[in-house]
């Protein structure tokens, strides 16, 4: 939907008599990482939201008589528990399923948050000017000047590990990026004609804002978004690594990590699995990424 | 526009950015103030353990501590201190912030700047060659690797490579800056590499180039990713434009045209990109640092987080940020005077 | 710039080329945990800064190496009148204080205005030192010494009349305490003069085995070897502790031969590392306890069958299988039973489900029952994973019908809030410090259970606390036993709180190092240690 906006912009491209979406398609599908991006983070979403029908044991069920089971291609694994299991005896393939869920969950909140306030913020900083376009970018370098870690670690300290408050706290690291973004394209976009035109004619700010100006704007923004997912599994992970994201039991991907440190040497699967689940999640959330930037960004594409 | 005017532009810039950051640091010293003693917790509670303490003696302590004022006051105690240079003293080792932040920066500094050293000096050769041979099974590999790269969590990779390289394969130290048992001198400017060669111990310094690489790899690794990607794709924009193909056809070699004119060119924003990750790198050396107990700046502040040391947090917070801004204003002036475009524009 | 670069180059390619280690005089490289706060123990309460002080200072009797036991020290014998009263210490003559740290050289040597100096420091409000860094002297005020000290006088320079205003049986093991360190009145003086008073915790000289060399935070302390040492002197000529808090690092720096002895393995690679034949592992049971405690003042804690019913709910065994990993033994009474006076008739509750469930419905608690469970954010030398522990708690209350929450704070703020009494339920612990067994009991006396005192159980018996009170004044031991038995019975069958375990204290360290004696309050002594 937001694809087909784009392309029917200014700036569309020319694909001949292609639909806009099968355009979009087919230099999507060129792309060969993004659409194994694609297929693998399918599979993830969808793993995730039939958790309780794919994963083979409760995520909380606690068998003290197999307590750091080998997975099943180690020495003394068996099929009882594929991935093996953790430090309490939990398996550990069903809490990387479940895991799959918190850290999805994290990342689709940060972003939805950080999209809707990225765009109200940047269009009002954009549309007003002046004094309140000079607070909302001022604000924003303020966020970004302390190091994103740093700032987040402060805001969950401030209100305690949760979360909730990891969300929160990701989402306030990665406003400014929205923010500026759907600034700087707003304004590019308020200097053109079809913009004065609509002017002329006597269409309402609002109207200007959100139906004239925004959807041109959108390109970019959604690749923003794509990669914002990612960077914020990853920085709720790093929260979690520290031990100051979501709490116990729940198995979020970073605290499992952390949690199992020690085992380090003597069981690494429980260390690297959960690792791994990330690094998998993000990558492919990443190539998906960059295949929506080539298909959606004129200037790159195809150059 | 004359050279002498140009000059004068570039410095007023400059001035004018600098200038601009003073609001930044009072708004950044206020907001860290106040979030930093709605934080629960104080730095009292937090060091009388399970003992804990009778409320006539905590009251006491915090009254030491200043702590029993309005905020309002505190923080204009804390304003007056800073004007004279002060950053106030550590709850926790009554030592100046000031003093424990400098002797530790180095430490980070070091780390930081080796891996961006590594990854400017992996990445632009790899993006570079990948843009040439655009499209080839080199360029997909190593854009994949990229991804990987960019898609790392660190605190992940550290403990990995620890795994691999440290512990299985023994190719490098665990952690720490120099074995403690072989070598023995004062540090005098902090940067482990400089003061194993002004101890002249021998293999002293060897020995430091051992321990940096490790962390050195797993901070850099980000970066590496990125910048392999933005060489490669600056190098590429670079390529079809028209002076390269003139070049090109005028027969110039390969090597001339791609190492001398477009990789110049396309290094303009690759420079930008350098300069403005200083802020995720000093994140990055948040994680690499406490996985490797490196003693830098990135440890300190989450340990003063956890002692809940307020003048230690609140003067790393402002350091680390002054330095990120004070970066970030340089980069950009830097910027201005490297890129023909932009000073033209201006 | 090239220029630089290459003299840097050339200068580190002579460096490569003869590189060869320098004929060494003995170092042993110890990996601690952390920094210290400072090198003063009396202003100071972690474990980290008392070992980073220990190797420099000494007190007036002191504890003997590896053992609860008190011994001499800067005092060479001592008296205690008939009357438990008066305390007489006679001082050790000859004793030099380290010469040559920070261009200080004493003229004298140690005597009483040391002692003096260092007890006032604590003590008086107007001594010059009293508001240096920070002047909070913790261990001072918990150990109950401005209460209980009546006056502390010399009646020659080798003698010191410690008076007390009631008799205390601990005194003695209190004084062997690091926070009773003996500083150098004339050190003082010195840094008075020069204007830097705050050097005295920084730059610290001392009577002790080793004398201090250099110090960089988070990275290196040094000591080198005292050679005019009075007591057990130090076999090794430099003593390094390499600062490195990550225990998987510790390891590797052990087994790479980068440290000779590495604080508090993990339990989770003792096993790797007993069978490592290039190391040593000892073990102690360690002189501690954690515990779940019970807030005996919220319902329905306060009745005493909910509260067994909740100890028959866990199967503790589970808990020191998975969770100590083995380093650790199932508790069922608050003192270890490494010191003098536990009872072990008592009898603990056994894992009963089935039982704790009927228990409950006895005492009218209708499941599902929600409460909440708190754990420490922090590791503790008595409990390795508290967040471990809940959950396992967790899943096994479950089992009996009761929903537990899971709730943590951040550390100190978690430890107020408990000693206000905000918890329904929470774990914390406990690690002795002097040896004596009131040092475990007060943590269930009356005093502790007012909102925001120590003992988060809030539970007040008035038979425990009397026999707490009474064999607190009795200098007997065998009559000192008698009663403490006798509450360790009281307590078990009042059920308060679910005593989890005692931890056992594991050290690692390489086959070279010899000689070295595990000390029961976690602390590290290296003088006498030998590096082969």
């Amino acid at each position: 939907m937001a694809t087909d906006v784009t392309v029917t912009g200014p700036t569309a491209t020319s694909k001949g008599d292609q639909s806009p979406l099968a355009a979009f398609w087919a230099a999507f599908a060129e792309n060969n990482g993004a659409v194994g991006g694609l297929i693998v983070l399918t599979f993830i979403v969808l793993v995730a939201i039939f958790a309780d029908f794919v994963a083979p044991h409760p995520p909380l069920e606690q068998f003290r008589d197999a307590v750091k089971a080998p997975p099943v291609w180690d020495e003394g694994g068996s099929w009882r528990f594929i991935l093996g299991t953790d430090g309490l005896g939990r398996d550990m393939l069903t809490r990387i399923i479940y895991g799959a869920r918190v850290s999805l969950f994290i990342g689709l909140t940060v972003m939805c948050v950080s999209f809707v306030l990225g765009v109200l913020l940047g269009l009002i900083a954009a549309f007003q000017g002046g004094v309140i376009d000079l607070l909302i970018t001022r604000v924003m370098d303020l966020i970004m000047a302390v190091p994103g870690l740093v700032l987040a670690i402060l805001i969950v300290a401030v209100l305690g590990p949760s979360l909730t408050n990891t969300i929160v706290a990701v989402t306030v690291v990665f406003l400014p990026r929205y923010v500026r973004l759907v600034r700087a394209s707003a304004l590019a976009e308020l200097g053109k004609e079809y913009v004065t035109a609509a002017r002329v004619i006597g269409v309402g700010k609002l109207r200007l804002m959100f139906a004239t100006v925004l959807p041109n704007c959108l390109a970019p923004l959604i690749v923003q978004s794509a990669l914002g997912v990612s960077e914020a599994i990853l920085e709720a992970a790093a929260l979690g690594f520290l031990g100051l994201g979501a709490q116990p039991p729940t198995p979020e991907w970073g605290a499992m990590l952390a949690d199992a440190r020690e085992f380090i040497r003597s069981n690494p699967w429980i260390v690297t699995l959960p690792g791994l689940a990330i690094l998998v999640t993000v990558v492919s959330i990443n190539l998906m990424g960059d295949g929506l930037r080539d298909a959606l960004d004129p200037k790159l594409q195809r150059s | 526009m004359s050279a002498r005017t140009l000059a004068n532009h570039m410095i007023k810039y400059l001035l004018t950015r600098i200038a601009l950051t003073v609001p930044t640091f009072v708004a950044l010293m206020f907001i860290t103030f106040v979030a930093i003693r709605l934080v629960p917790g104080d730095p009292v509670e937090v060091r009388v353990g399970e003992r804990g303490i009778s409320p006539e003696r905590l009251a006491e302590f915090r009254k030491d501590l200043g702590l029993d004022q309005p905020v309002w006051k505190q923080f204009l105690d804390y304003v007056w201190q800073l004007l004279h240079g002060d950053f106030g003293t550590s709850v926790v080792t009554n030592e100046k912030v000031l003093t424990e932040f400098f002797t530790l920066f180095p430490a980070t500094v070091e780390l930081s700047l080796a891996a961006m050293l590594f990854a400017v000096l992996l990445g632009v050769p790899a993006g570079a060659t990948a843009a040439v041979k655009r499209g080839s099974w080199y360029d997909q590999t190593l854009m994949g690797i990229s991804v990987t790269g960019f898609s790392m969590p660190i605190f992940w990779w550290g403990l990995l490579l620890i795994m691999l390289v440290a512990e299985r394969l023994h190719w490098t130290p665990v952690s720490g800056r120099i074995d403690l048992i072989k070598y023995y001198f004062e540090p005098t400017t902090g940067f482990m590499l400089i003061d194993s060669i002004l101890s002249g111990q021998k293999g002293a310094f060897r020995d430091a180039v051992h321990h940096l690489v490790l962390p050195m790899i797993v901070l850099g690794t980000v970066p590496l990713a990125v910048i392999a990607r933005m060489t490669r794709s600056s190098m590429l924009e670079v390529l079809s434009e028209d002076y390269v193909r003139t070049a090109r056809a005028k027969g110039l070699s390969p090597f001339r045209v791609i190492g001398l004119h477009a990789l110049r060119n396309a290094l303009i924003p690759v420079v930008t990109v350098i300069g403005l990750s200083v802020g995720s790198l000093m994140a990055g050396a948040v994680l690499t640092e406490t996985i490797f107990s490196w003693p830098g700046v990135g440890k300190w502040l989450i340990e003063a987080i956890g002692r809940r040391d307020y003048p230690a947090l609140q003067g790393g917070v402002m350091l680390v940020s002054a330095i990120v801004i004070f970066v970030n204003v340089f980069v950009d002036f830097l910027y201005g005077v490297i890129n023909p475009r932009i000073r033209h524009g201006n | 710039m090239h220029g630089n670069l290459k003299r840097l180059l050339g200068v580190s390619l002579v460096a490569l080329v003869g590189a060869i280690t320098p004929a060494a005089a003995k170092t042993l490289v110890y990996c601690s945990e952390g920094s210290p706060e400072n090198f003063t123990p009396s202003i100071n309460t972690t474990g980290t800064s008392f070992d980073a002080a220990r190797p420099l200072y000494d007190q007036l009797v002191m504890f003997e190496r590896g053992s609860t036991k008190v011994g001499p020290g800067l005092a060479e014998k001592w008296a205690v009148s008939e009357d438990g009263l008066t305390l007489t210490f006679n001082l050790r003559k000859g004793v030099k204080f380290h010469s040559g740290v920070n261009n200080f050289k004493p003229t004298r040597d140690f005597n009483a205005e040391d002692v003096l100096w260092s007890f006032n420091r604590m003590w008086k409000a107007d001594h010059p030192y009293a508001k240096v860094s920070g002047g909070k002297y913790d261990y001072f005020a918990d150990m109950d010494m401005p209460k209980l000290l009546d006056s502390i006088t010399k009646t020659d320079d080798y003698t010191i009349v410690m008076k007390l205003k009631e008799p205390n049986a601990p005194m003695i093991a209190n004084l062997a305490m690091d926070f009773a360190t003996i500083h150098s009145a004339e050190y003082a003086e010195f840094l008075t003069k020069a204007g830097k008073p705050e050097q005295m915790d920084q730059i610290p000289v001392g009577t002790g085995p080793f004398s201090f060399v250099t110090y960089q935070k988070d990275a290196v302390i040094r000591f080198k070897k005292n050679a005019d040492y009075y007591g057990e002197k130090a076999v090794v000529d430099d003593l390094v502790y390499a600062i490195t808090p990550d225990p998987t690092a510790r390891y590797s720096k052990l087994k790479a031969g980068e440290c000779h002895f590495a604080i508090a393995p993990r339990p989770a690679d003792l096993a790797e590392m007993q069978k490592d034949p290039s190391l040593k592992v000892i073990n102690q049971s360690g002189l501690n306890i954690a515990y779940w405690a019970f807030n005996t003042q919220k319902k329905p804690f306060d009745d005493k069958r909910v509260r067994q019913a909740l100890n028959m709910a866990i199967d503790k065994q589970a808990i020191i299988r998975d969770v100590y990993l083995g380093a650790g033994q199932a508790a069922k009474n608050l003192v270890p039973p490494i010191l003098w006076s536990y009872n072990d008739a008592v009898k603990d509750y056994a894992f009963d489900a089935e039982k704790a469930k009927a228990l409950l419905k006895e005492a009218g608690v209708a499941t599902p029952f929600e409460m909440d469970l708190w754990y420490m954010p922090v590791q503790r030398p008595y409990n390795p994973n508290a967040k471990r522990i809940a959950e396992m708690m967790q899943a096994d209350l479950a089992k009996v019908g009761i929903n537990a929450k899971l709730v943590t704070y951040e550390w100190g703020e978690y430890r107020k809030r408990a000693q206000q009494g905000e918890h329904m339920t929470a774990q914390l612990g406990w690690t002795g410090d002097n040896g004596d067994p009131d040092n475990f009991f007060f943590l269930r006396g009356c005093t502790g259970a007012r909102a925001g005192g120590q003992n988060i159980t809030k539970w007040c018996n008035k038979e425990y606390d009397d026999l707490l009170n009474q064999a607190k004044k009795l200098s007997d031991v065998a009559a000192r036993t008698k009663i403490y038995e006798k509450m360790q019975l009281i307590e078990v069958e009042e059920a308060p709180d679910m005593k989890i375990a005692h931890s056992t204290v594991y050290e690692a360290m390489r086959k070279e190092v010899e000689n070295y004696k595990q000390g029961p309050f976690g602390g590290h002594k290296f003088n006498g240690v030998d590096v082969k």
